[in-house]
């Protein structure tokens, strides 16, 4: 992690390339795919989440990973066929469905970043995502 | 950058067809998105290709070639669906189109599932058509890499069989269907198949409610880990497994596991973890079974059951036989409604045993190649549902908003009787 003026930025791996930016949505449930969103607006559907009723789309996403149905990619592909995918993604435990997922969002997506993104960045918070340099910049709410 | 064999390079390049193409440019931006070195063949899919989906009915109006190029390759191009190249077998679907009362629920769907079934069947996709196809004849054998979809497949596969696979997706499995190949990564691996957390079953897990209960409980603790058990009191049998196994991977993403002496992969406690240590060790007893039954049933208010589902994952032919003996000489509540899912081939047995027609004598249904979660049909007005399986007590209130508890087989049965849920915490 490094700081810049009031940026800081935290480097990991790519798992999709591309760069976007947008504000964070960020939480420390895992998601759900098939029945735990709906793909048409992006929001999060599952009954006991954080997120419950939150949408995801133009957001910079930033969960833990993926849980449950193997539908993940699926329902993320149909968000983005929707236009409701995240602009890109930001995670901590890679999984088969979170990476095929992240590859059919076809948004930016890192991984493997040398500091917890979910404790440095919080909802929000301006972020933008490299996915070719497996980088992640982040300027806190209020900082810009 | 992965490292590909001649023959995939080749695919890759487009010397065997657009659509190996397509799906080779799939696999390898998967591969590394995993960080996969290279690529493993396989000769064992299950996926899907069902346009049964309310959300592909439109899509499907281009055709089936494109529903396949989009949604099983990921490609943007159209591309000729060609035929599969290994054993590939579909999923559970949308509905279930022998039944006149879905079929007209479903409207236009129903003409497109059997229309996506006659494309997709003729180009080697097996229909059998149910979330457990090890219950009707794929049943790989130990060490052999598959790519399957359906998280309490996948779990039954890697944890029961010993066979290899990751949770696959919709595209993956398309892909991996005509190039034989999936990304050499996670549970192909030996060495990430050992245990990663102990657990001491210290309390009575008997039906399949208790092990319902266990996965549920367990994967909320360990999500993605692999967690070795100690202490169950009696060996369990497929159909405990199958539901373990399906709880497990809903409230975390269990895919892998190990009981010593019972799956395959582990002689005793020191060959399930291979030399890895512990993480931790949990106990599994009465006061976490039963927090575990109040947080699944945390969301169902009212006891008057419009709805009784059973078979998720589908029911083996003695779990419809059991709700057959359970019911007979009983009438479903004209208040309430119990429905029975199994994959198509058991129905067939089910039928020539008198099974179904001792349900339907009751008043009861047996469906076929769906369940309530995927065709999100239920009988006209339903609020409240009552099921003997966690996975669809976990889903069913988010997809389609009702409420919903979870019990055992005979309080499922006597409340589709009564109209009303009477089931009590362990």
């Amino acid at each position: 992690m490094t700081l810049a003026n009031d940026k800081i930025i935290l480097r990991g791996r790519k798992v999709v390339g591309g760069v976007a930016e947008g504000e964070a949505l960020v939480t420390t449930d895992t998601i759900s795919g098939w029945g735990g969103i709906d793909p048409r607006t992006g929001a999060v559907i599952e009954t006991r989440h954080e997120l419950r009723g939150q949408s995801f789309k133009d957001k910079v996403l930033v969960f833990p990973g993926a849980k449950g149905s193997s539908g993940w990619s699926h329902y993320f592909h149909l968000a983005r066929l929707s236009g409701a995918a995240p602009k890109a993604m930001v995670f901590n435990v890679m999984t088969t469905k979170v990476a095929l997922g992240a590859v059919v969002t076809r948004a930016p997506a890192v991984t493997d970043l040398d500091r917890d993104p979910l404790e440095v960045i919080a909802t929000g918070d301006w972020v933008r995502v490299d996915g070719d340099a497996g980088t992640v910049e982040i300027i806190k709410k209020g900082g810009r | 950058m992965m490292k590909l064999t001649e023959f995939e390079r080749a695919m890759l390049d487009g010397a065997h067809g657009a659509a190996k193409a397509r799906a080779m440019d799939l696999l390898v931006r998967y591969g590394e998105a995993l960080g996969a070195e290279r690529l493993v063949e396989t000769g064992n899919v299950a996926g899907t290709w069902s346009v049964s989906n309310p959300v592909l009915r439109d899509f499907a109006k281009r055709g089936m070639d494109a529903v396949f190029s989009e949604f099983n390759l990921d490609s943007d191009e159209i591309v000729e669906t060609p035929q599969a190249e290994t054993l590939t077998c579909q999923l559970i679907q949308g509905i279930d189109p022998r039944s006149p009362e879905m079929r007209a629920a479903a409207g236009d769907a129903s003409d497109l599932q059997n229309a996506g079934e006659a494309f997709f069947g003729k180009r080697g996709v097996a229909m059998m058509s149910t979330c457990t196809p090890y219950q009707v004849g794929n049943v790989p054998v130990m060490g052999e890499h598959c790519a399957w979809m359906e998280s309490s497949a996948v779990i039954y596969c890697n944890g029961v069989l010993g066979a290899r696979t990751n949770t696959e997706g919709r595209e993956s499995t398309g892909a991996a269907s005509i190039t034989r190949r999936i990304p050499y990564w996670g549970y192909h691996i030996p060495e990430n198949r050992r245990g990663t957390h102990l657990i001491e079953i210290d309390t009575e897990v008997d039906d399949i409610r208790d092990w319902g209960l266990l996965g549920y409980w367990v994967g909320d603790l360990v999500q993605e880990d692999i967690p070795v058990f100690t202490g169950a009191r009696e060996r369990p049998s497929l159909i405990k497994l199958k539901h373990f196994g399906a709880a497990a991977a809903s409230s975390g993403g269990v895919e892998m596991y190990h009981i010593p002496g019972v799956t395959p992969e582990a002689r005793d406690v020191e060959q399930a973890f291979g030399g890895r240590k512990s993480k931790a060790t949990f106990r599994f007893g009465a006061a976490e079974r039963r927090a575990t039954w109040e947080k699944l049933n945390a969301g169902a208010k009212s006891n008057d059951i419009d709805f009784v589902m059973l078979g998720c994952p589908h029911n083996s032919i003695d779990q419809v036989r059991h709700v057959a003996r359970l019911i007979e000489g009983r009438k479903v509540s004209t208040s309430s409604a119990l429905w029975v899912f199994t994959p198509r081939a058991i129905k067939d047995v089910a039928d020539r045993s008198g099974y179904t027609e001792i349900i339907e004598a009751a008043g009861g249904r047996v469906y076929v190649d769906t369940c309530p979660a995927i065709s999100r049909l239920m009988p006209k007005g339903t609020k409240t549902v009552a099921t003997d399986s966690a996975k669809q007590a976990h889903y069913l209130p988010a997809i389609t908003g009702v409420q919903c508890w979870f019990g055992g087989v005979a309080e499922c049965v006597d409340a589709a009787v009564t109209g009303r849920f009477a089931g009590v915490a362990p």
